[in-house]
């Protein structure tokens, strides 16, 4: 999967930091550390930017070219930092298939942000994701988790208004 | 002392619709009317009709409620819960009876009636929460059975007379998976998986179990490393599914506690316990050997068959692995016996399967039915058919490694080989509903998007061949096709089916080949008369105001981005503006205009 680079500064505090290599000291004899070690990291700092990956393979002992390897393969993991209002758009068939591409269409088009990237002040970010299980609702969407479905490309000016 | 249960749909459908708010709101209002020690709130996994959810049932009445919002809380405490009147303008059409106070059983319903839920038997039932409901409902039984009473081989023997075969979409025998692995045991570590990476847009039955029988896959797991001789086991689940894996941690330490995971089990001396990992959004981790290279803690790329996993596994041990569903499957199969189990399903294709009802249909959810179900009682009958009326044009299997079915053979009884003949594949039972306004050649256009996408990239023919698939797809999508190009698909398709190193490349051109095989039509429509007859690629439509409806209020050009509507000099019969007109050239094609079109005089050619 092609991941954009981030254009966002790396914000991250001592404490983070503590954080993340107790993680890592906890996962030192696991088989399999790296992914868990990821996802951890990923809770704390919100994403996994450069300079995240270098602590990693550095405390971990292991190249950065492992630690980038993995974080770049897997969808999950997000090398830029998400939106205050992170919106995300189900590509799953269900909701293809009822117009969620026209929706996604749609939000790109009011706040002229493409798919998979975040706005530079760090305020939007819109990405389409893979199926989320509520395909009942279909067409869906989340903005910061909370889920609305059901959803005609009209609706969109008054959903993203509510996060102005 | 209870005397009134209210199960609440937990699952994630209902619960994006707001279940668990419900719940809270319940509790509080039974607690304003000093009844929180004589009705219980039970939250429950998925009960299948997500369509309609909000779900609750009422117990002892059998009371179903349907869409129910939290203004209606307050009513369906105070009426029913209090004074025992039934809120009736709640309960699902189907359910309702003459009698109010009796309702119609669930299972009478048309959605129900021709389902046999075996592998969702507790889903909707139980609080999954509680090990104790499932010990209730027979849990651990199978277990205890097994451990106390039969050999390993014994096991196997069963699982092999039983017929079942893996749910996750190969349909390999499992108890053949289970002898492989099974020599030499008690000198060599091995493993049991659980495969719950449900990658498949559209297809959410494994989340479902997990969400509403966590136990049963713990307890069919243990029955597995007791006949391979494993005293390990991993889950491996999608991260994106917030709820089962809660529902897997709070099920594996209360196990734990129980001594019905951990050392020796039920005083046999059998050990065996369970490690959760997490997905993390790579289709291609579905693959077995992709999903354990990911467990190890690499990026999840396929290896090469043999060795299979049987033999060289996990952490190059022997590993056994299953699908979520598969292993539903397994406690019952030990407790009711082989005849029960091949009693369900067609020759080959013993027991029930789970569908994911998805589309345009209007109980979009989950159904279970006997295998050799046809395809017509799942839509027609099970799924309400199409909301909009219709045409039912197709319905799509597999996922991205599937094809679609057409209107042509919807008598065709589902199993495992009579899907393959037709060019489709069970996989793991996503079944996607597409009405005419689908477009067939878009839909294989999205399936070929997200397998490239998801290829991993270590070997070409899926990494190169997909992307190429794709790009002529594109081309044809734009309306600069040529008729050569369908026998380019072709060619390449099978290329890459034979060339490729895993499941997900050997299947990816599926969508390509079975649309082909049955939508041809579509695909000469787009390329010689630069059409889309469903009227969904936008290169090929153009947005046209038929003159005569046209009331003239300008609502469209005030309204277009391109400025590329102007008024005409033509005057409808009865009308007094003269009416607007599109340029095709400066068009967009956003459909803004047909949106703000108040008399529809704006249509899609």
């Amino acid at each position: 999967m092609k991941k954009n680079l981030t254009t966002v500064m790396f914000r991250g505090t001592k404490a983070q930091e503590e954080q993340l290599y107790a993680v890592i000291d906890e996962y030192r004899d696991t088989p399999g550390a790296l992914m868990p070690v990821l996802q951890k990291a990923q809770d704390i700092y919100g994403y996994l930017p450069y300079e995240v990956q270098r602590m990693i393979a550095l405390r971990m002992g292991i190249s950065m070219e492992e630690v980038y390897g993995v974080a770049t393969f897997y969808s999950q993991f997000v090398l830029n930092p998400k939106g205050d209002v992170a919106i995300a758009v189900c590509l799953g068939t269900a909701c293809y298939v009822k117009g969620s591409g026209e929706i996604l269409d749609k939000i790109t088009q009011i706040l002229g942000l493409p798919s998979g990237s975040t706005t530079s002040d760090g305020k939007y970010s819109l990405e389409a994701t893979r199926c989320i299980g509520a395909c009942g609702l279909a067409p869906v969407l989340t903005i910061n988790n909370e889920v609305y479905g059901r959803l005609v490309p009209s609706d969109m000016e008054g959903i993203l208004a509510k996060y102005k | 002392m209870i005397r009134s249960h209210v199960l609440i749909c937990g699952g994630t459908g209902c619960t994006s619709s707001g279940s668990l708010k419900l719940q809270e709101a319940m509790n509080t209002e039974l607690a304003t009317y000093g009844l929180q020690d004589e009705v219980k709130v039970v939250l429950t996994g998925c009960f299948g009709l997500c369509a309609l959810g909000p779900v609750m049932i009422v117990y002892p009445e059998g009371t179903f409620y349907s869409n129910v919002k939290l203004e209606d809380i307050h009513e369906i405490v105070e009426e029913h819960l209090l004074k025992g009147r039934p809120v009736e303008r709640l309960v699902y059409h189907e359910a309702k009876s003459e009698d109010i106070h009796h309702a119609t059983s669930l299972s009478e319903t048309t959605f129900y009636k021709k389902q046999k839920r075996v592998a969702l038997r507790n889903c909707g039932v139980i609080n999954p929460e509680n090990i104790d409901e499932y010990i209730a409902m027979d849990g651990y039984a199978a277990l205890g059975k097994v451990l106390t009473e039969m050999t390993p081989d014994d096991v196997i023997q069963t699982i092999l007379d039983s017929g079942l075969r893996g749910r996750g979409g190969g349909g390999f025998p499992t108890g053949l998976k289970w002898k492989f692995a099974s020599g030499n045991r008690g000198n060599v570590q091995k493993y049991i998986g659980c495969n719950a990476d449900e990658g498949d847009p559209g297809a959410f039955m494994d989340r479902s179990i997990l969400e509403g029988d966590p136990h049963a896959v713990l307890e069919a797991m243990a029955i597995a490393g007791y006949a391979i001789g494993a005293d390990e086991g991993y889950i491996y689940v999608r991260a994106e599914y917030p709820i089962a894996i809660h529902r897997l941690e709070v099920a594996i330490k209360q196990a734990r506690e129980y001594g019905l995971l951990g050392k020796d089990i039920f005083g046999t001396g059998f050990n065996f316990d369970i490690q959760l990992r997490f997905g993390a959004g790579a289709f291609v981790c579905g693959e077995e050997t992709a999903l354990m290279t990911s467990i190890e803690g690499n990026r999840g790329e396929p290896r090469p068959r043999p060795p299979f996993p049987a033999v060289k596994g996990l952490f190059g041990q022997p590993t056994v692995l299953n699908n979520v569903e598969t292993y539903a499957n397994i406690p019952q199969i030990i407790l009711k016996g082989v005849d029960w189990f091949k009693s369900m399903g067609t020759e080959k294709s013993k027991g029930t399967k789970v569908f994911a009802l998805g589309g345009k249909i209007t109980n979009t959810g989950l159904v279970e039915v006997p295998m050799g179900t046809t395809l017509r009682e799942v839509v027609e009958e099970i799924g309400g058919g199409i909301p909009t009326g219709k045409k039912f044009k197709a319905a799509q299997t597999g996922g991205p490694s599937g094809g679609c079915i057409p209107a042509s053979l919807i008598d065709t009884p589902i199993d495992y080989d009579n899907l393959i003949a037709i060019g489709s594949m069970m996989g793991s039972g996503g079944l996607i509903v597409m009405d005419e306004d689908t477009c067939m050649v878009d839909l294989a256009r999205f399936f070929l998007e997200f397998t490239v996408d998801e290829s991993c990239g270590k070997c070409t023919p899926c990494r190169v061949g997909t992307r190429r698939l794709l790009e002529i797809l594109d081309k044809i999508i734009a309306g600069n096709g040529e008729m050569e190009d369908l026998d380019r698909l072709e060619e390449l398709s099978n290329y890459i089916k034979s060339a490729s190193l895993c499941g997900l490349g050997q299947t990816a051109p599926n969508p390509v080949l079975s649309t082909l095989r049955y939508f041809r039509d579509e695909y000469v429509a787009h390329i010689v008369d630069k059409k889309c007859p469903a009227g969904v690629c936008k290169s090929l439509l153009q947005f046209k105001i038929d003159a005569d409806k046209c009331i003239g209020c300008g609502m469209c050009a005030k309204n277009c981005p391109a400025d590329a509507i102007a008024r005409t000099d033509y005057i409808a019969p009865g009308h007094k503006l003269a009416s607007f007109a599109i340029d095709p050239k400066k068009c967009v094609k956003c459909g803004a205009c047909m949106e703000k079109c108040k008399p529809h005089a704006i249509y899609k050619d």
